[in-house]
């Protein structure tokens, strides 16, 4: 069980923004973190890490306390159990990609891990291969495998699959879903994609201007409750056509595209790269614009 | 037959400065870099004072200082029974200060290129700072330190004013090459001269040539 309050100033590009944020989170929960840029998400990450600092913080995991800020209890950054993937991965170009998996090993530890997780991500070829020549994805599994060689109590993944494409980015997903089982992680993942935190997250919470606004399960956050309907799909809108007297919404979600038809009225509501839920009663498609 | 020892006696010198300063410039530029302190752009102005101050203002401090008249001198020869004046040890001092920025310099930037999430990875991974610094970042700026040991190297060799106000030119204790070129200058013997000031200058283009092949080569070839 992970208990997190933090009160901290941020200063950003708008001023001064207070960061008031407190959560709970069970063992091997996967929690995603959603909001606009710039909101504050990376800096939870951080202070959970132990790499920023918040006037008045309280962090307790597993009944280890980690931050008090009353108490003056501050956790080093190396004795906190954490694996953290980074935007830009930060992995080590002096090394190999299995060197950079062995670098997060303690003494002691089995070194069978580092060659069990390279066999699960699917980086034995490549395992003495410098990260600078490897692609975008390879990378990203790298850091992955490499944030889990310590068996962390909480695996922080900060927007990790902005980057790649949306092929590489579902089998990504299926390597973050397999590693958190596997190891039974609790997992906090940032993430401004909502098919992805559909798939991987059991929790959302959403966050603007350093508060959350909404938490709950993923439908629960992004859906309206009111709809009852036979599916359900969160997705984005990547053109709207006129054809005729009526209009052709084209949604992306996952990897399908699904066309709506909308009428003139409806069309003033909606444009391109809005997120939208589809939904479908007995026939009729229907398309809203969610916040 | 033109006498060899002040190019031994030089490159001794530039070997000397060259260790202590590596030794002293990798600490205090990480400070520098990553250090939050206010006063820390007073550190750097002294670091990089020497880049600016005639050699012979330097050179002229360090002489009243170490002088056995004057106190510092005094306390030196007293308690550690060491005397920086017109001796070699005294050369190695005045070197080691002059030379700072030219180590100092290169290393500061290289840190404070490296992205920051390369240490914080490495802390998140469970490594102290030192295990941090010597497997993570030392291997990975390590053109900057190369930069930074070669133009050590080469300024002290080429150590001109500092050099004559501290040490004067004694033979084999603190007569290095520039004074050398000087002295034989002085006593119109221009074909020694000559083959010093050669030799000299053939170094100085070699050495900056090999800065500029490590520096064009870093950023495609270095891993």
């Amino acid at each position: 069980m992970i208990k997190f309050r933090v009160h901290k100033t941020l200063h950003t590009a708008e001023g001064i923004m207070p960061l008031d944020i407190s959560f709970e989170l069970e063992h091997g929960k996967l929690l995603s973190i959603y909001g606009n840029s710039g909101v504050g998400k990376t800096t939870i990450l951080r202070i959970l890490a132990g790499l920023t600092s918040a006037e008045n913080l309280q962090i307790e995991v597993d009944n280890e306390v980690w931050d008090d800020s009353e108490k003056n209890i501050h956790l080093a950054i190396k004795k906190r159990s954490v694996g953290f993937l980074f935007q830009d991965y930060a992995l080590f170009p002096n090394l190999t990609v299995k060197e950079n998996l062995a670098f997060a090993l303690n003494k002691n530890d089995d070194k069978k891990l580092v060659d069990e997780l390279l066999e699960l991500m699917e980086l034995q070829q490549l395992q003495s291969t410098k990260p600078l020549e490897l692609s975008g994805g390879q990378q990203q599994r790298v850091a992955l495998a490499r944030a889990i060689v310590r068996k962390p109590k909480i695996l922080l993944l900060d927007e990790p699959l902005s980057a790649v494409d949306d092929e590489m980015r579902f089998k990504l997903q299926d390597y973050i879903l397999k590693t958190h089982q596997q190891y039974k992680l609790t997992t906090i993942l940032i993430s401004h994609h909502l098919p992805e935190i559909f798939r991987l997250a059991d929790h959302v919470m959403m966050i603007d201007k350093g508060k959350i606004i909404k938490e709950g399960s993923p439908s629960n956050v992004f859906a309206e409750q009111r709809i009852s309907s036979k599916f359900k799909v969160i997705g984005e809108i990547i053109a709207i056509k006129k054809s005729d007297i009526i209009y052709i919404i084209s949604v992306l979600s996952a990897n399908n595209i699904i066309k709506v038809i909308a009428t003139e009225d409806e069309i003033v509501n909606f444009k391109v790269g809005q997120k939208v839920l589809v939904a479908s009663k007995a026939f009729n498609p229907l398309i809203q614009a969610i916040p | 037959m033109i006498d060899l020892q002040p190019f031994w006696l030089t490159f001794k010198l530039a070997i000397i400065t060259t260790i202590i300063l590596f030794i002293i410039a990798v600490p205090l530029a990480y400070w520098i870099a990553y250090s939050r302190m206010r006063y820390k752009a007073i550190v750097e102005a002294i670091v990089s004072l020497p880049l600016i101050l005639p050699p012979s203002v330097l050179g002229f401090y360090l002489l009243i200082a170490f002088s056995p008249e004057n106190s510092f001198g005094i306390f030196l020869n007293k308690y550690f029974n060491i005397r920086l004046v017109f001796t070699f040890e005294g050369l190695v001092v005045a070197s080691v200060l002059y030379s700072l920025p030219f180590m100092v310099n290169p290393i500061l930037s290289g840190l404070k290129n490296l992205p920051a999430s390369l240490q914080e990875a490495s802390f998140t991974l469970g490594k102290s700072k030192l295990t941090t610094l010597i497997k993570i970042i030392l291997p990975n700026i390590r053109t900057s330190l190369l930069t930074g040991i070669i133009m050590t190297f080469a300024h002290t060799v080429g150590e001109f004013g500092v050099v004559l106000m501290v040490g004067g030119s004694i033979p084999k204790e603190t007569k290095v090459v520039s004074i050398a070129i000087y002295d034989e200058v002085e006593s119109m013997n221009y074909h020694n001269a000559n083959i010093y000031a050669l030799i000299l200058f053939v170094f100085a283009f070699l050495i900056l040539i090999t800065v500029h092949i490590i520096n064009n080569n870093s950023k495609t070839r270095l891993y």
